[in-house]
C-alpha cells in the first residue's frame, strides 16, 4: 500500500536523481529543504549566494521532473555561525531571496555547540523572521548538546514576542525533548536517522506516548549516512503495529501541510513530472 | 505534559510486541554484550567518560522503571545551562564529559 507523504526536511542538493525516483515511487509529493552546512565551511559569503540560487532556482526544477514540489528555507546554519561578521554578511543576502516563490521562511537555524556566537546569530535570524513575519524551522544540537540547546533556543524565541510558537517548528526532537517543545506550544519534528536521532520505531513510540498534535517526521536525508525514504518506512511501521490509516496520514501528510501552509507558499497538490529543460 | 496523556498508546498486545521485535532486539542486546566484552579485551587504556556513561545507561535498562529511553538520553546529556565561550569542534561525542563542567 502506497500513500502520499510530505518529507518536510531533506537536503536534496546532496542526493541523486535515483533518490528522487525512489521518493516519488514511495509516495512523496512535496518536500521542504532547509539551508544547511555543506560538510565544510564556505570560503566566502558569495558561496551562500550561489547556494541560495541552487535552492530557489535549480533544485525546484530538478524535483519537478519527478513530480515532487520543492520548497526551501534560507539561513546560515549554526555550524558556520562561530564567525559573526561572516554570518551577518550572509544574513544580509537573505532578504533578496525572500520573494522567491518556493521560500517558506528561515531555517534551519538554531544552535550546534551552544556557544555565545551561535546564539548571537540565532537571534539575528529570529529578528529577520520577526520583521518579515516568516515561519521558522529550528535545528536542535546533536547528542549530548541537544537538551541544553533545545532549552536555550526556546528561551531565545520567547524573547521575540512577534514570533508565535505555532509558526515555529523545532526539529530533531527525541524522547528527552519532545515534551518540553510541545509544552511550550511549538511544533516538533522527529528526524529518522539510521544511527543518531530517531529510528522509525522510536518515532512511532513517541507518537504513541505524546499524540499526533503539532508533530511530524522527516528523513533529513543529506550527504551523510541517512535515508531519504525513511518517512514511508515509518508509515509502514505504523501500519505494522495496527495504527489507523487516519493517524498515518495525519502525521506524514496533514500535519506538515497544516504547518507549512501558514507560509502561504506551500503546495502538496499533485504535480505531473516535467520534462528536463534542455535549453539550460 | 507527561507521556501517555495525549498519546494513542500502542494497538498491539504485549505478545504481539514481543513477536514483532524480540529477535531484532535480542540481536542488539548481543551487540551490546559483545561490545562490552570487546572493550574489556582491549588491554591498553582505561574507560573514558563515554564508557562510564554507557555503563550507567545500561544499568537504567534493568531498573524496572518506565521512560528508559528518556532517562538514558538525559543521562548522556550536558546538564549545564550556560553558553560556552566558543564552539571548539562542530561534532558531538554522544556523552557528556563531566571534565568540561556541568556535573
Ligand atoms: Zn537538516
Amino acid at each position: 500500500m502506497v500513500d502520499v507523504y510530505i518529507d518536510p526536511h531533506v537536503h536534496m542538493v546532496s542526493r541523486t536523481t535515483d533518490d528522487y525516483v525512489r521518493m516519488a515511487r514511495a509516495g512523496c509529493v512535496a518536500i521542504t529543504e532547509p539551508a544547511f552546512w555543506a560538510g565544510y565551511d564556505r570560503s566566502s559569503p558569495k558561496g551562500f549566494f550561489d547556494y541560495f540560487r541552487q535552492l530557489t532556482e535549480f533544485e525546484p526544477r530538478r524535483a519537478a521532473q519527478y513530480g515532487i514540489r520543492h520548497h526551501t528555507w534560507l539561513c546560515i546554519n549554526p555550524k558556520e555561525a562561530e564567525d559573526p561578521v561572516f554570518a551577518r554578511e550572509v544574513i544580509g543576502l537573505i532578504p533578496g531571496f525572500l520573494e522567491r516563490e518556493n521560500v517558506l521562511g528561515i531555517g534551519e537555524i538554531g544552535l550546534n555547540k551552544n556557544s555565545r556566537n551561535e546564539l548571537e546569530i540565532l537571534e539575528a535570524h529570529l529578528q529577520l523572521a520577526s520583521d518579515h513575519g516568516l515561519l521558522v524551522l529550528v535545528h536542535t544540537p546533536h547528542l549530548e548538546d541537544k537538551l541544553k540547546g533545545t532549552r536555550l533556543i526556546m528561551d531565545a524565541i520567547r524573547r521575540f514576542p512577534k514570533l508565535d510558537p505555532g509558526r515555529v517548528l523545532i526539529d530533531h526532537v527525541e524522547e528527552h525533548t519532545v515534551g518540553h517543545v510541545l509544552d511550550r506550544g511549538f511544533w516538533c519534528g522527529m528526524t529518522l536517522y539510521p544511527d543518531t536521532k530517531c529510528t522509525p520505531q522510536r518515532a512511532v513510540d513517541i507518537i504513541e506516548c505524546w499524540g499526533s498534535e503539532r508533530i511530524w517526521m522527516n528523513s533529513a536525508g543529506d550527504w551523510g549516512h541517512s535515508d531519504p525514504i525513511a518517512v514511508p518506512k515509518a508509515q509502514m511501521e505504523m501500519r505494522r503495529r495496527g495504527h489507523l490509516e487516519s493517524l498515518v496520514r495525519r502525521v506524514t501528510f496533514e500535519n506538515p501541510e497544516r504547518f507549512l501552509s501558514q507560509s502561504g507558499r506551500f503546495s502538496a497538490q499533485p504535480l505531473r513530472p516535467t520534462a528536463p529543460d534542455v535549453t539550460r | 505534559m507527561a507521556p501517555g496523556v495525549n498519546g494513542s498508546g500502542t494497538p498491539m498486545t504485549r505478545t504481539q510486541v514481543v513477536d514483532a521485535y524480540f529477535m531484532e532486539h535480542r540481536a542488539r542486546l548481543l551487540d551490546v554484550a559483545a561490545f562490552l566484552d570487546r572493550v574489556d579485551r582491549a588491554a591498553v587504556g582505561d574507560d573514558d567518560f563515554r564508557m562510564r556513561a554507557f555503563r550507567a545507561a545500561v544499568s537504567i535498562l534493568g531498573d524496572g522503571r518506565p521512560d528508559r529511553a528518556r532517562r538514558v538520553l538525559e543521562l548522556l546529556s550536558d546538564p549545564s545551562t550556560d553558553l560556552v565561550a566558543k564552539a571548539g569542534m562542530k561534532g558531538a561525542t554522544g556523552a557528556h564529559d563531566p571534565a568540561k563542567g556541568g556535573g
